[in-house]
């Protein structure tokens, strides 16, 4: 090798630096997919909270009927008595994959079960976004710049939260998809070739069937493409990058059920459309441009103008009406949330009541894209020198992304992607310069005779790097600045390209400073590395469903969740409907298996309200409410004696807020004590007496005679207590979550009903109110 | 109804007084345990011919409404005291029907393996264990409730011949008795009730009992329990066990309050259970316990050298009713269990269940052997069902083979070892891996393949032919470049030449080194010729081609030059002239070729980037 000649040694330097970022890719996957296993290592494998377990069912159901019954899976098991059809509300992507995945696998005799197969989808789709942000970035910077980004984006914790074995849900595969259409979109951009503009709209496609967030794109490239029009850089490949995505875009986005009409008739849409039409004006001028004279062209504008303005002001009106015609102006509630970060709270609860709905604290962005933070302006700045096609997207990606993420939690997945892209352009970019600047000067000259290397003899140079050649004549990179930069001096005409890069060569920053700055960004890179560890173990690793203290006594594990849904799965009939808050509608149906209420999809909101109006209630009314729906256990999980927080009293005030949004009787203010939410002995009586208190507490205070709640630190208002219409069937070992069955209306005995009659009026009011029975 | 039933055999017993045979059961001795849920009763019987045949057969007689209960039933030779347990010595047991009996028995015969001759007496223990017999009375019971259970029985030997004396002990778990039927000569002792003895009963006499009394003994069931036994001749056997579990006792009913249960386990939910111990054979290793909706976290391991204890709790204490469902699984150390005789292999495991407290309703063993086995028989010590399956798992082309044994009523009594015979060819082992290996070669191989290939579907297409001369043209160019490169080097030489002048004077070496460096120099301009005509020719070289040119022409400037120079300086060494002169004199010289030379490497670059 080394006694090569040079152009020979460039080759096959090239051929050893592919191989080398293959090989680093590789290890980016493996580290991508191995540093999500912390949940499997530490817990087990197991799905994850809520959603991954809708998903879970459904891919269950789609690997033991098929595909053809999966879509048209009308699901008696939830929203009792309404159903919900679940092929046409359902992003079916994630579901897809993974049954793909297990098809795949299973025909080549591997027996692996549908919940590995479901684990670890997420961890597999990490690997391959980590890939995809490398195509990406390397489109935008050079391979540098993607390996780095790779790496970054293998382990940002903000993806980590939403991606580790076991979380089975959309963003787990719709992540890569995201990245993987930017990255066809700008590569079409790049080359111009209808094969990658195809390939693209398929990409899109994947991203619209894995997730509702597959709107950011069909906004976002329009952006970049009007943004491209508006600085004057259209070209033919913008239009062969964009024209093919919208029109087959559109078409297989319609072909997905829960999207089908929608593709074409909401206003998250119509920007891709408009730009549609000026992207094909702009064309259309173009191409005018060069067919006609000068003159010609200047008559031809004035007159296209006053026409298309016209038509452009009719289409408008048009649009306009529509979506003025439309209750919520054509856009849907979330999406309007996005655009008016207070709009959820001030009109849908059921949306606000979600803490990833919130908007993130500044803290949150630390913990979830550490330093990219503060690499991503750095990053941006390095996108402008130069601006191009690819990076002015990339640009674009980022300005709004961290716009969304400050509306929503959430969506600081999407602005992981981009802040890791930034960040590694960014890193890659400073550790060039620096490392430039120290093999400029390493050979052993002086900094000064290099830098101002014109007066020097000629002939030193040379024979310096004569020595270089001879001794490793592959190690070309050696040689190059000093070359380059002597010959920026003394030939100053040169090609412009290659002149730009020869000024940057010259751009050179003292030795000891570039050290000391390589050893602060290796620095940060390991603080970024050790967070990123300590958050995928430590802080996003648990299952939710799975509970682990350490105490002093070792390791103490909070199993109650399984607990009662084994055993409501075992212990009571098969068509037994359990009402809860819908949290835990998902995990019923799929671990229990037993008909819910409702659950985590609120398509229903007065379904809901309901179960939120009978939590809110006095307890005769909930009985009646729950029985008029077939209710026959309630599951309400409490956390006061473990201390367990998010339980269901600290919800409570959500079903209050969300059941008088519907049902007027239920006020905020009554369970309210001088505005602040208490259940201690001030608490107000509609509180103390409402359905959801009464079987968190029932003989709570039993356990330490003073019913200490450990959540609200205080101690509980009403202590002692009976249940007339329920009675408790189970309740976990930690108490964390009780089930109570509703008692089966009392026979009707007369002269039982004669006695209490004189007891309490109300209750023979309603009695005789009822006797409607022919047999009395 | 049992006790009506019983009446009634009771009623025909007396009317059908005949004498099967001979033989008379001279003492009878009947101890029945009911402190678990199965109910063992051991019969000592001593058995003596009065006739003059010689008698190989002792017939047993049971209650229809009992059989479909017995579970397991094995005689042996009564060896003193201690519980009649399964020895190698044990007479065979098989279902009879003699006739001339009366209906609602039936009857098995114990075949003696030498026959009584006239007069001889013989004893042996008969032992017979019932499962489902206890009944739960009341049958619903609350949480703070204690169980109570009904057993019925017959303080009479039931048997087909005269009966001299007999008596019988029932085993409770607990002194707190409801009640029991009493009847002459029965007493009560401490936990143990006794009846008897009596003397000279005929045959069929009957008189039932009925004991009610208190157990809080686990009455866990399993409806189902598969085990799927898998062997691998890499080391491993692992058992899987699924179990459908089951609370048997006296149902729960009402209020099931955790706060009772935790403060007082012992009175608020006494019927319940809450964990079972499973004895695994030695050196098991990765237990796992879990149900269908993950790890159960509840359980504990611990081991020696002779066995490995496996405590499981379920994850809710089982009430009267209550079911849950769980799995098993761990591993097993391949030598302690496979064996090869005479060219066949022979697996021999434990039938039974490992947790000594479980009855078992349905029992399917299933016995997965490595894909490739062949003439497999399966020896069991007692009757079971049995068929072949075929399972399709890691990598496997045809599936391997799976002999299923079902057996209902299984008690732990059924723990014995039955073996599975069949023969196993060792290099059948080495198939998968050389399946993976292969699949993955061929895999390297089409990658190879492709790159390598040609795929374009048009070979004549314009832009396909483009693609052809432009590969050609990069070809050519690189050789070009490769050319130039090697050119540079001699520069190099010669640069070096002059230097080793410079130091040493040796002139003669340096016009030697200059003769080869022209020579070879000449040479490769020779090679450089019909490669730049090459390029000339081509259509798709004209974008590169000035470039191209420009770089030879350098080239050969610089060459010129270089010689020039190197001409000039060992001239000035041949004429003596001083160092500052020379550089004086090539200066100029100098300062040229350095530009040339860097024009020349940036042309090579800028080349090599188109």
């Amino acid at each position: 090798m080394a006694a090569s000649e040079t152009s020979n040694g460039t080759t096959l330097r090239h051929a050893f630096g592919n191989v080398f970022a293959l090989f680093i890719l590789l290890l980016i996957g493996v580290l991508a997919f191995s540093i999500r296993l912390f949940s499997v290592i530490k817990y087990e494998s197991v799905i994850h909270e809520f959603d991954p377990y809708f998903n879970y069912r459904v891919t269950q159901f789609l690997t033991k009927k098929g595909i053809y019954d999966f879509w048209n899976w009308f699901d008696d098991r939830t929203w009792y008595p309404l159903g919900r059809v679940i092929g046409g509300t359902v992003f079916p992507g994630l579901t897809l994959t993974a049954g793909t995945i297990w098809w795949i696998v299973n025909s080549l005799n591997i027996p692996l079960s549908v919940e590995t197969v479901c684990v670890f989808t997420a961890p597999i789709f990490s690997a391959f976004a980590s890939w995809a942000t490398y195509l990406l970035t390397k489109e935008v910077k050079g391979v540098g710049a993607g390996l780095t980004a790779a790496a970054l984006l293998a382990m940002v914790p903000s993806y980590i939260s939403r991606s580790v074995a076991g979380s089975y849900d959309n963003e787990a595969v719709a992540i890569f998809a995201l990245i993987f259409t930017f990255y066809l979109y700008i590569k079409t951009l790049n080359t111009g070739s209808l094969f990658y503009a195809t390939l693209n709209a398929i990409a899109y496609f994947y991203m619209v069937c894995s997730w509702g967030g597959y709107t950011f794109i069909i906004n976002l490239i329009p952006m970049h493409v009007l943004l491209c029009i508006v600085t004057g850089r259209y070209s033919s490949r913008l239009y062969i990058a964009y024209a093919p995505l919208v029109v087959l875009g559109t078409l297989l986005a319609a072909l997905v059920p829960v999207v089908g009409f929608n593709a074409v008739m909401t206003s998250e849409h119509f920007a891709s459309f408009l730009v549609f039409i000026i992207i094909h004006v702009v064309a259309l001028v173009y191409y005018i441009k060069g067919v006609l004279s000068p003159r010609m062209f200047k008559v031809a504008v004035t007159l296209v103008l006053s026409v298309g303005l016209v038509v452009c002001f009719a289409v408008i009106a048009v649009l306009v009406a529509l979506v003025a015609s439309s209750p919520t102006k054509g856009w849907s509630g979330r999406s309007l949330s996005l655009l008016d970060p207070t709009y959820a709270s001030k009109y849908i609860p059921i949306i606000a009541s979600v803490s990833e709905h919130q908007p993130p604290t500044w803290p949150s962005y630390f913990m979830d894209i550490n330093v990219l933070a503060f690499l991503v302006p750095a990053g941006i700045i390095a996108c402008f020198s130069p601006l191009s096609d690819a990076s002015s997207f990339v640009i674009l990606y980022i300005v709004t992304s961290v716009y969304f993420s400050g509306v929503m939690v959430r969506l600081m997945l999407v602005l992981a992607p981009a802040a890791c892209i930034m960040s590694g352009i960014a890193l890659s970019e400073a550790f060039e310069v620096f490392t430039r600047s120290i093999k400029f000067q390493l050979p052993g000259a002086p900094i000064d005779s290099q830098v101002d290397a014109g007066d020097k003899s000629s002939d030193n140079t040379t024979a310096q790097n004569d020595v270089a050649k001879t001794e490793k004549s592959e190690d070309t990179i050696k040689e190059r600045p000093s070359r380059k930069n002597k010959k920026k001096e003394k030939e100053p005409v040169g090609q412009p390209s290659v002149k730009s890069r020869f000024e940057k060569r010259l751009l050179v920053l003292p030795l000891e400073a570039s050290i000391l700055a390589i050893f602060l960004l290796v620095l940060l890179g390991a603080f970024y590395v050790v967070h990123s560890v300590w958050a995928a173990a430590e802080a996003y690793s648990a299952p939710s469903i799975v509970l682990t203290s350490h105490s002093h006594d070792g390791l103490h594990v909070f199993d109650d969740f399984r607990e009662a849904y084994a055993w409501l799965s075992h212990n009571t009939e098969v068509d037994d409907k359990v009402a809860s808050w819908w949290d835990y509608g998902y995990q019923t149906t799929a671990m229990a298996n037993r008909t819910v209420i409702v659950d985590n999809n609120t398509w229903n909101n007065t379904h809901i309200a309901t179960v939120g109006t009978a939590m809110s209630s006095p307890e005769k009314a909930a009985w009646e409410i729950f029985n008029s729906l077939d209710v026959k256990y309630v599951l309400v999980v409490f956390g006061g004696l473990v201390g367990y927080p998010s339980d269901d009293i600290n919800k409570f005030l959500w079903m209050v807020r969300i059941g008088g949004g519907v049902f007027p009787h239920i006020k905020e203010p009554d369970y309210l004590r001088d505005g602040q939410y208490r259940i201690d002995s001030q608490a107000t009586p509609t509180m103390l007496n409402c359905l959801m208190y009464k079987l968190s507490y029932y003989r709570f205070v039993e356990t330490d005679g003073k019913g200490f709640d450990r959540v609200r630190r205080t101690e509980i208002g009403k202590k002692y207590f009976k249940l007339n219409y329920f009675e408790e069937v189970f309740t976990t070992h930690h108490w964390m979550v009780r089930i109570y069955k509703l008692k089966p209306p009392k026979n009707r005995i007369r002269g039982k009903t004669k006695k209490s009659k004189s007891k309490t009026s109300s209750k023979t009011g309603k009695r005789s109110g009822t006797k409607k029975n022919p047999w009395h | 109804m049992g006790l009506r039933l019983d009446l009634f055999l009771f009623t025909i017993g007396i009317l059908w007084g005949a004498v099967v045979s001979d033989l008379v059961l001279s003492k009878v001795d009947r101890r029945i345990d009911l402190r678990s849920q199965a109910v063992r009763i051991v019969s000592t019987l001593k058995v003596e011919n009065e006739g003059s045949d010689l008698v190989s057969e002792v017939l047993l007689a049971f209650p229809d409404n009992r059989i479909k209960h017995l579970a397991y039933l094995a005689a042996s030779p009564n060896e003193g005291k201690g519980k009649a347990k399964v020895s190698s010595n044990a007479y065979p047991v098989e279902a009879a029907q003699p006739k001339d009996v009366p209906p609602g028995l039936t009857f098995y015969s114990v075949s003696l393996p030498k026959g009584l001759g006239k007069g001889d007496s013989l004893t042996f223990d008969v032992l017979a264990v019932f499962t489902h017999t206890l009944q739960p009375f009341p049958e619903k019971i609350t949480q703070a409730d204690v169980q109570l259970l009904v057993f019925q029985e017959s303080a009479h030997y039931l048997s087909p011949y005269q009966v001299k004396v007999q008596s019988l002990s029932v085993k409770l778990p607990d002194a707190r008795i409801e009640s029991y039927t009493r009847l002459e000569n029965s007493k009560i002792h401490g936990s143990e009730i006794k009846y008897g003895p009596y003397e000279n009963l005929p045959p069929f006499s009957y008189s039932p009992i009925v004991v009610h009394f208190e157990s809080n003994e686990p009455f866990a069931v399993a409806h189902k329990l598969v085990r799927e036994i898998e062997v691998s001749h890499w080391g491993n056997v692992q058992v899987t066990e699924h179990y459908d579990l089951v609370h048997g006792g006296a149902q729960s009913k009402g209020e099931f309050s955790r706060l009772d249960y935790q403060a007082r386990p012992h009175v608020r939910g006494a019927s319940a259970f809450r964990r079972l111990v499973a004895r695994l054979p030695p050196r098991a290793h990765s237990v796992y316990y879990r149900d269908e909706i993950g790890n159960i976290s509840t359980s504990h391991l611990w081991g020696d050298s002779k066995k490995t204890e496996l405590e499981i709790e379920p994850r809710y204490p089982m009430f009267g009713g209550w079911k849950t469902a769980f799995t098993i699984g761990y591993g097993l150390p391949l030598h302690d269990f496979l064996f090869e005789s005479e060219g066949k292999r022979l697996l021999n495991f434990s039938f039974g269940c490992p947790m000594n407290e479980v009855v078992i309703d349905t029992l399917i063993v299933k016995v997965v052997l490595p894909e490739g086995s062949r003439d497999i028989s399966v020896s069991a010590p007692f009757p079971v069902k049995q068929w072949q399956e075929k399972k399709i798992s890691h990598l496997d082309v045809d599936g391997r083979p799976v002999v299923v044994l079902e057996k209902t009523n299984v008690v732990p009594e059924h723990n014995q070892y039955f073996q599975v015979y069949y023969k196993f060819n060792s290099f059948a082992m080495l198939r998968e891996p050389l399946m993976l290996i292969s699949g993955f070669f061929f895999f390297f191989v089409a990658c190879i393949l492709y790159t390598h290939a040609d795929l374009s579907i048009s070979k004549s297409s314009a832009s396909y032919l483009a693609k052809m001369q432009w590969d050609e043209v990069q070809a050519a160019v690189q050789q070009v470049q490769n050319i130039v490169n090697r050119c540079l080097t001699i520069h190099d030489k010669l640069e070096a030449s002059l230097s080793d002048l410079s130091r040493t004077g040796d002139i003669q070496g340096c016009k030697a080194a200059r003769k080869a460096a022209d020579g070879s120099l000449k040479e490769l301009i020779k090679e450089l010729k019909p490669l730049l005509s090459f390029l000339q020719s081509s259509q798709q070289a004209a974008q590169i081609l000035p470039k191209v040119e420009e770089l030879v022409a350098k080239e050969k400037d610089l060459q010129e030059r270089l010689m020039a120079k190197h001409g000039a300086v060992v001239d000035c060494y041949e004429k003596k002239y001083g160092g500052r002169e020379i550089e004086n004199r090539v200066a100029q010289q100098q300062q040229k070729i350095t530009a040339l030379r860097h024009e020349v490497d940036d042309l090579l670059e800028i080349i090599d980037e188109i």
